[in-house]
C-alpha cells in the first residue's frame, strides 16, 4: 500500500480514516463543527451514510448497525450528544459488536452554537474510553485505533474533537486504499447483553467497571500517549489543540502528550511528575485533565493560569507561561489597537431569504420592533411573544427585525410557547421553528400542544433544507444523504395527522398571504400552524430582474430597511439595492412592502 | 527557510477561503508544512471571513497570534481595519479598495472609517501598505469574481517563499472548476504583473 500526502481538515481526515478502518455505516445530524464528517463519508458509495432525524436516532441506528457486527461511525456536535445521551449511555452499558465510534465535536468559544460545554465529561459519565486528536494527521490515525479499541474492549469509543481541530487543515500522510477490517456481519442473539432489563443491566455494570480497569492498563502503554523529552524544569501535560499552542510557547519543555484522555494512565503520570520540577496542564475549557490528575494525588497547576472558558490560543498560553515564571515578558513592540468603534458585520438573513417576509410581519405586530430597545429588552410585555429555535432564522433576533424572544435548544420553541401560555401570559404567543429543526425535535412538541390543548400559533419556516450548517438534506427534502431520491415526509401531513385542524400553507414570498395567514392564526384562539414555504436563497439559482429604487417616488420612509436585507443599503442619504446580491424576481419582498411603490425591477423606468 | 504567517480577510462571498486554499495547496506541493484555519461565524452570506494560513518547516498552532502575521491580504477595507494588531512590525499589508457597507451604516447608527484612518492605523506597525483597486482590475478581466485570484497573484510577487509558476498553476487548477479556470489564471498573472510594477 502506498501513502499520499494531502492537506485535509480534521473532519476530512476523520472521514478518510474511518473509511480506511472499514466502516460500513455512518450516521449523523448536521451540526457545526461536525457536519463535514458525514458529508465526506456520504461520497463513498460502498458504505451506507444517513442524515438521521436527530442525534438520538443517529446513535440508535449506529448501535443497531454495531450489533450486526459492522464498524459504525456516529458524529454530532457537542450539544447533539445531549440529545443522544440516552442511547449513548445505553450503548456504554450493553457494549457493542462491530466497532462503534462516537464523534463529539465541541465548540469552544461558541463560534456557532447555543452554548459551550466540555464533552470530555461524557467519557467519565458513561465509563467509555476517549481519544482526542490534536491535528488532522492524528485525526486520521487515531480514528483507526478507535475502532480497534472499541472491538477489543467491547465499548463505544468517544472521539472528542474541537472546532479548531475539526476545521483546521493540516498535512496528512494517508493510505491510498481501503482494507476491509473488523468482524463478520452477523447478529448474535444475546439477551443478557442486549436487553437491558434490570436483571441484565446489573450483570453489565460490573463489566463496565472491569473494562475501565483494563483500559487503564492499556493507557499506560499505548503509543497514543507520548513522552517528549526536554528540559526537566517544567513538564507539560496536554492534549488536543492545546498541545499545539503549548509546543510553541514551551519549546524546550518535557511533554506528556495524551492522545487518550480517558481513562488516564496513573503510573505514567506519577513517573512523569517525578521527572520534572513543576507540572503544568495546558487544556481548553474545563480542568478535566487537571482534576483527574489531582485525584491521583499528583500536584499540578493549570486553570489557575489559563482561561476556563472560550477558545484557547497561543497568547493565553504565553500569558500563563509568564505567570508561572518559565518565560519572561515578550519583547514585542507596544500593543497596537484597531480603530475604535469599527462597525461590526453581524450575521444576517441572506438577500432573498424566504424567512425575511414572515419575520418582517411578526416584527410589526403590536409594534414589537419599536417597543424593544437596542439591547432587545422592554419595560412592558409586547402584544406578541415569539419563542424561537435553532437555525438561520435565529438571526432574526438582531435589529432591525428583533423578532425572537427565546432560543434554547433544538425544538424548544414549541414547548416554551406552551409553557408561556399555560403560565397565563396575556400576550399572543408564536413559536417559530425551521423545517429541519421541526423534524429533529419539533414533532413531540406539537403532539404535546394538541394533547394539552395549547392556544398557541406555530410558524414552521420551511426552506427545504438544513440551511445554517450548509444545506444538508433532511426527512422533508426527499433526497438522501447520499443524493438519492427517497420518501418525503410532509410537515403539514404530520401536523394534521396528530390532530391540528387549523393548518395553513403559504408562499413565503407572497407577503399578503403570509400576513393574513399569521393574522388569522393569531385570531383563532386555538392551536394553529402556519407553514411558510419558500426556497432557501443560497439554493435558489435563478436570479433575474434585480430590484432598484426609483428615487423620484422614494420618500425615505425606511420601511424597506426594516426587512434587514443586506442588499438594501443607504449610502450618502440615498437608498439603493445592490444588484450583485439582490435575488430579483425570486424574492420581491421589499417591492411588496414599499408603501410608495418605489421599488421596481431593474428593467423598469428609473432615474439615475 | 522563512516561516510565513498569512492572514486573509474578507466578506462572505468574496472567495477568501478559496484564495487561502490555493496558497495552502501550493505550499503543500513544495513539500512544506502547512496549517490553515478559517473562521466564518454563522452567516451563509455577507459576514466577516478570516483565514489563517501558516507555512514553514514545522507549524504547531493553526492560529496566527497578534503581532506575528507577516502578511495581511484583505479583500475589503473594513475587514482589513479589524486586524491591525495582528500584523508584525514591518509586515506587509495589501488591501482591496472596496467598501461593503454593513447594515448599521445603512441604518445610520454607525460610521464607516475613511481610507486615511485605516492607513494611519496600520502605520503604527508598518509602512508597507498597498491599497489597490482589485475590484476594478477584476472587472476589466471580465468578472469581478476573479478578485480573490487577482489579489493572490498580487501577493505572490511579495512572498518570501518562491513558488515555481507550475506550482501556482497546479494549485489553482486543483481548486477551481474547469470552465472558470482560464479567466482566473489570467487574473493571477495580471495580479503578479501589477505587483511587479509597484515599488516598495
Amino acid at each position: 500500500m502506498n501513502t499520499v500526502r494531502k492537506l485535509l481538515s480534521g473532519n476530512e481526515a476523520i472521514a478518510q480514516g474511518a473509511y480506511h478502518a472499514g466502516i460500513l455505516v455512518a450516521t449523523a445530524y448536521p451540526g457545526t463543527p461536525s457536519t463535514e464528517i458525514l458529508e465526506n463519508l456520504a461520497l463513498y458509495k460502498d458504505i451506507y451514510a444517513e442524515w438521521s432525524t436527530n442525534e438520538k436516532v443517529a446513535m440508535e441506528v449506529g448501535l443497531g448497525a454495531s450489533y450486526a457486527g459492522v464498524r459504525t461511525l456516529v458524529s454530532m456536535k457537542h450539544v447533539g450528544l445531549n440529545v443522544a445521551a440516552d442511547p449513548f449511555m445505553a450503548a456504554a452499558t450493553t457494549g457493542i459488536h462491530g466497532g462503534l465510534v462516537v464523534i463529539s465535536a465541541d465548540d469552544p468559544g461558541i463560534h456557532s452554537s447555543q452554548g459551550e460545554q466540555d464533552n470530555r465529561h461524557f467519557a467519565k459519565l458513561a465509563r467509555v474510553p476517549m481519544l482526542e486528536p490534536a491535528d488532522s494527521q492524528e485525526a486520521y490515525d487515531f480514528i483507526q485505533v478507535a475502532f480497534d479499541l472499541s472491538e477489543k474492549f467491547d465499548t463505544p469509543v468517544l472521539f472528542r474533537i474541537t472546532t479548531r481541530v475539526a476545521h483546521s487543515k493540516s498535512v496528512v500522510e494517508l493510505d491510498d486504499e481501503r482494507v476491509r477490517q473488523g468482524r463478520t456481519k452477523r447478529f448474535h442473539h444475546n439477551v443478557e447483553k442486549y436487553v437491558m432489563l434490570p436483571t441484565h443491566a446489573r450483570i453489565r455494570v460490573p463489566h463496565m467497571h472491569k473494562r475501565m480497569d483494563e483500559l487503564t492498563d492499556y493507557a499506560e502503554t499505548t503509543p497514543l500517549n507520548q513522552l517528549i523529552e526536554g528540559n526537566d524544569r517544567i513538564g507539560i501535560v496536554s492534549s488536543g489543540v492545546g498541545y499545539e499552542y503549548a509546543r510553541e510557547v514551551f519549546s524546550d519543555a518535557t511533554f506528556l502528550k495524551l492522545g487518550m484522555t480517558y481513562p488516564l494512565p496513573p503510573k505514567m503520570l506519577q513517573q512523569f511528575a517525578g521527572k520534572v520540577k513543576k507540572l503544568f496542564v495546558v487544556e481548553e475549557l474545563d480542568p478535566f485533565l487537571e482534576e483527574n490528575i489531582k485525584i491521583l494525588g499528583i500536584h499540578v497547576e493549570g486553570k489557575k493560569h489559563l482561561p476556563r472558558f472560550g477558545e484557547l490560543n497561543k497568547s493565553a498560553v504565553h500569558h500563563a507561561a509568564v505567570q508561572i515564571g518559565t518565560t519572561s515578558h515578550s519583547s514585542k513592540t507596544s500593543e497596537v489597537r484597531p480603530l475604535k468603534d469599527l462597525p461590526g458585520r453581524p450575521p444576517l438573513l441572506c438577500p432573498g431569504c424566504p424567512h425575511a417576509g414572515a419575520f418582517f410581519i411578526l416584527s410589526t405586530i403590536g409594534q414589537r420592533n419599536k417597543i424593544l430597545d437596542a439591547s432587545g429588552k422592554s419595560k412592558k410585555e409586547s402584544k406578541l411573544i415569539i419563542t424561537g429555535d435553532i437555525g438561520c432564522y435565529t438571526l432574526a433576533t438582531y435589529p432591525p427585525l428583533r423578532a425572537m424572544d427565546t432560543t434554547a435548544c433544538m425544538g424548544a420553541s414549541i414547548g416554551q410557547a406552551i409553557g408561556l401560555e399555560k403560565a397565563g401570559v396575556s400576550s399572543d404567543i408564536v413559536a417559530v421553528i425551521g423545517d429541519s429543526t421541526f423534524m429533529h425535535s419539533g414533532i413531540t412538541g406539537i403532539v404535546d400542544a394538541v394533547y394539552n390543548d395549547a392556544k398557541i400559533t406555530v410558524v414552521v419556516l420551511d426552506n427545504g433544507t438544513t440551511a445554517m450548517t450548509g444545506h444538508q438534506d433532511h426527512p422533508g427534502s426527499g433526497i438522501s444523504a447520499q443524493g438519492c431520491a427517497t420518501n418525503k415526509v410532509s410537515i403539514e401531513g404530520i401536523v394534521r395527522g396528530v390532530g391540528v385542524s387549523d393548518v395553513q400553507v403559504v408562499n413565503a414570498f407572497d407577503v399578503k398571504s403570509v400576513r393574513s395567514a399569521i393574522r388569522s392564526a393569531l385570531d383563532n384562539k386555538a392551536l394553529s400552524v402556519v407553514v411558510v414555504r419558500g426556497k432557501c436563497a443560497v439554493a435558489n439559482k435563478g436570479r433575474k430582474n434585480q430590484r432598484q429604487v426609483d428615487l423620484e417616488k422614494c420618500n425615505d420612509c425606511g420601511v424597506c430597511l426594516m426587512i434587514g436585507c443586506p442588499s438594501i443599503q443607504k449610502k450618502d442619504g440615498k437608498l439603493h439595492i445592490d444588484a450583485m446580491t439582490c435575488m430579483g424576481d425570486e424574492c420581491t419582498v421589499c417591492e411588496q412592502l414599499c408603501p410608495k411603490k418605489a421599488i421596481v425591477p431593474s428593467a423598469g423606468k428609473v432615474n439615475r | 527557510m522563512n516561516k510565513q504567517d498569512i492572514l486573509m480577510v474578507g466578506v462572505g462571498g468574496q472567495g477568501t477561503i478559496l484564495a487561502s486554499d490555493i496558497l495552502g495547496e501550493a505550499a503543500l506541493a513544495k513539500g512544506l508544512d502547512v496549517k490553515k484555519t478559517d473562521t466564518l461565524g454563522m452567516a451563509q452570506r455577507g459576514g466577516s471571513v478570516t483565514s489563517h494560513l501558516r507555512i514553514g518547516k514545522k507549524v504547531w498552532s493553526p492560529l496566527i497570534s497578534p503581532g506575528e502575521a507577516d502578511v495581511l491580504l484583505a479583500f475589503e477595507k473594513l475587514e482589513a481595519a479589524r486586524w491591525v494588531n495582528y500584523i508584525k512590525p514591518d509586515g506587509l499589508v495589501i488591501i482591496n479598495k472596496l467598501a461593503i457597507l454593513p447594515l448599521s451604516i445603512s441604518l445610520g447608527t454607525q460610521r464607516y472609517p475613511d481610507d486615511q484612518e485605516i492607513i494611519d492605523s496600520f502605520r503604527q506597525r508598518t509602512s508597507r501598505i498597498h491599497l489597490i483597486d482589485g475590484t476594478k482590475q477584476a472587472g476589466l478581466l471580465g468578472d469581478i469574481r476573479t478578485l480573490n485570484i487577482f489579489m493572490l497573484g498580487f501577493l505572490s510577487h511579495f512572498l518570501s517563499i518562491n513558488f515555481d509558476p507550475a506550482i501556482w498553476k497546479q494549485a489553482i487548477t486543483k481548486q477551481l472548476p474547469a470552465k472558470i479556470l482560464d479567466i482566473n489564471i489570467r487574473a493571477f498573472e495580471k495580479g503578479r504583473e501589477v505587483a511587479s510594477s509597484v515599488s516598495l
